[in-house]
């Protein structure tokens, strides 16, 4: 089974030989199962220049109950992308993983990575495949977002994909959020957002919009300044994917904390 | 009607390796072998894109000589049952062994199932925290698996280029070291009469598993970090070593001939000798 000339998809590669372990090909009892998973909630990205910013909250939620403190929702999907998911999260975690082994597969396959666009339309045809769960409550959204290595202009390559619940993709300019409490982080990033920010800034910008967010959402968490708790911030840039350490995410997170003490609106 | 000629099982099989054997000694060399900062893979190789040497997984790697398309086959199916295996269980338990324990079975169905052998030798190779963890598993047409010492060559004169390397490897040289040992090696087989020859840096694949690496550790070296190995060049260990896992390689120069592929190519222009003692 693993000697047939196939393609270079994993995806397809599994569909034959164990198309149990898709996320859409199992069957579902029918009616709804939105509330039986804890859900996870709001990421933000932001183009900067020479590259690109993805934070998100670290808060799942079950109804009107905290699921879980510390979840990581935003993820190195390769060497230069990231993926970011909100909604389900059991159902979320195995995608981003089936999409990491997608993008690592075809790049030892065919000697040569995807291209950022190739990597964005790959992930819709996979959300497109979980319609059916997600008709059913059990929807996922990612936000993808990389640096491209084909950009003309460095300064520009880093771009951001949204997706719906039927697929996508939708290229966005300068940024996007996706999740809960997404209408306020884009509320906080359109007042804020300049065009050609830079890496520190967007990192910056990234964190307080995560705050806007969780100052209007419930199910969004700030900052947790208790238990040392602080958004996950990751970068991709000509240089790679990078994740900021926590000793780097708490000093934003706490600058912009002692900000709004002064300011509460920011 | 036509009379169906009597052949024993054991004339079958002894025609089958000869076979593979005389395929796999006309094909140029490559070899294996741990150095103090992880694997080093070293195969002579004259296209820049079909390679003999490549990634299967985190710690795993692996190399070829022989038919491109027979080997290209084998390398696919250890990326996809690696790939399959880390999916449903942990990164962590994909292992060396078990890769080379699929490929035996694969390799010992063909050759005694398929009219034609597949004419190929394989290396499947690990790397651990120390040299003396890491783990190189060589694999032939017939299906049989060796654990090598620390070293191993394959291809056209392999036990010559295997005596030059035993003296030449030590299991804590270095990275610039061991590129010069392997250049070696390969260069002392093959200039006219036997003698040594030599091999220009555009015509070696290189690739090392870093010992110190965390996650993907596999990487090629090319170019000019290529060149600075080869001259032994203080510093050029360190050179390449940050950066990101970027598989994609740049081609470098071209070698001057128009090569399709590097199996085909290994069969043109190398004399079609068999090896004594076969």
């Amino acid at each position: 089974m693993f000697t047939n000339a196939g393609t270079s998809s994993f995806t397809a590669f599994l569909s034959k030989v164990a198309p149990e372990m898709l996320p859409g090909r199992r069957p579902l009892p029918p009616g709804m199962a939105a509330d039986m998973a804890p859900h996870a909630t709001t990421i933000v990205a932001i183009a900067a220049s020479g590259g690109v910013v993805m934070a998100g909250d670290r808060r799942a939620t079950m109804g009107n109950l905290i699921a879980q403190r510390d979840i990581e929702k935003v993820h190195p999907a390769d060497a230069y992308s990231l993926v970011g998911i909100a909604g389900t999260a059991g159902i979320g975690i195995e995608l981003m993983r089936l999409f990491q082994v997608e993008l690592e597969h075809y790049e030892k396959i065919e000697g040569a990575m995807l291209s950022l666009d190739g990597k964005a339309n790959r992930l819709a045809s996979m959300i497109r495949g979980n319609l059916g769960a997600a008709m059913q409550g059990l929807a996922v959204i990612p936000l993808f977002a990389g640096f491209d290595l084909a950009a003309a202009d460095p300064a520009r390559a880093g771009r951001i994909f949204s997706f719906d619940v039927t697929g996508g993709p939708y290229e966005e300019t300068g940024y996007d959020a996706i999740g809960s409490g997404s209408l306020f982080a884009k509320s906080a990033l359109k007042k804020r957002f300049r065009a050609g920010l830079s890496i520190d800034d967007a990192t910056r910008l990234a964190v307080e919009a995560l705050y806007d967010a969780a100052d209007d959402d419930t199910a969004t968490g700030g900052p947790d300044l208790t238990r040392r708790i602080y958004p996950v911030v990751m970068t991709a840039t000509a240089e790679g994917t990078h994740r900021l350490t926590d000793a780097e995410t708490a000093a934003i997170a706490e600058g912009v904390v002692s900000r709004r003490m002064e300011n509460p609106g920011g | 009607m036509a009379m169906q000629f009597y052949a024993s099982p054991e004339q079958i099989m002894r025609d089958r390796s000869e076979l593979a054997r005389k395929g796999i000694a006309r094909g140029r060399s490559a070899v294996v072998l741990s150095y103090e900062g992880g694997v080093l893979f070293v195969a002579e190789n004259l296209s820049s894109t079909l390679h003999k040497v490549s990634e299967i997984y985190d710690r795993i790697g692996f190399a070829a000589v022989g038919r491109y398309n027979e080997f290209e086959n084998l390398r696919r199916a250890g990326v996809r049952m690696a790939d399959l295996n880390g999916l449903s269980y942990d990164r962590r338990d994909v292992t060396g062994l078990g890769l080379a324990n699929a490929f035996a079975q694969t390799l010992g169905a063909i050759f005694t199932e398929q009219s034609k052998p597949f004419e190929v030798e394989i290396c499947v190779a690990e790397v651990g925290a120390t040299p003396d963890d890491d783990s190189l598993y060589r694999l032939t047409y017939d299906g049989s698996v060796n654990d090598e010492p620390g070293r191993m060559a394959m291809g056209g004169q392999a036990e010559a280029i295997t005596g030059v390397l035993k003296n030449e490897h030590r299991p804590e040289m270095s990275l610039s070291e061991a590129v010069r040992a392997a250049m070696k090696a390969l260069s002392s087989v093959g200039g006219e009469g036997g003698a040594a020859r030599t091999i220009a840096a555009n015509q070696l694949e290189v690739a090392v598993l870093d010992r110190r690496r965390v996650g993907r550790t596999f990487r090629r070296i090319t170019g000019a970090a290529l060149t600075a190995l080869l001259d032994g060049e203080a510093g050029a260990d360190a050179a390449p070593a940050p950066g990101r896992a970027k598989t994609p390689t740049v081609p470098t120069e071209e070698a001057k001939k128009p090569t399709t592929s590097a199996g085909s190519a290994d069969l043109e222009g190398q004399p079609q000798e068999e090896r004594p003692g076969e």
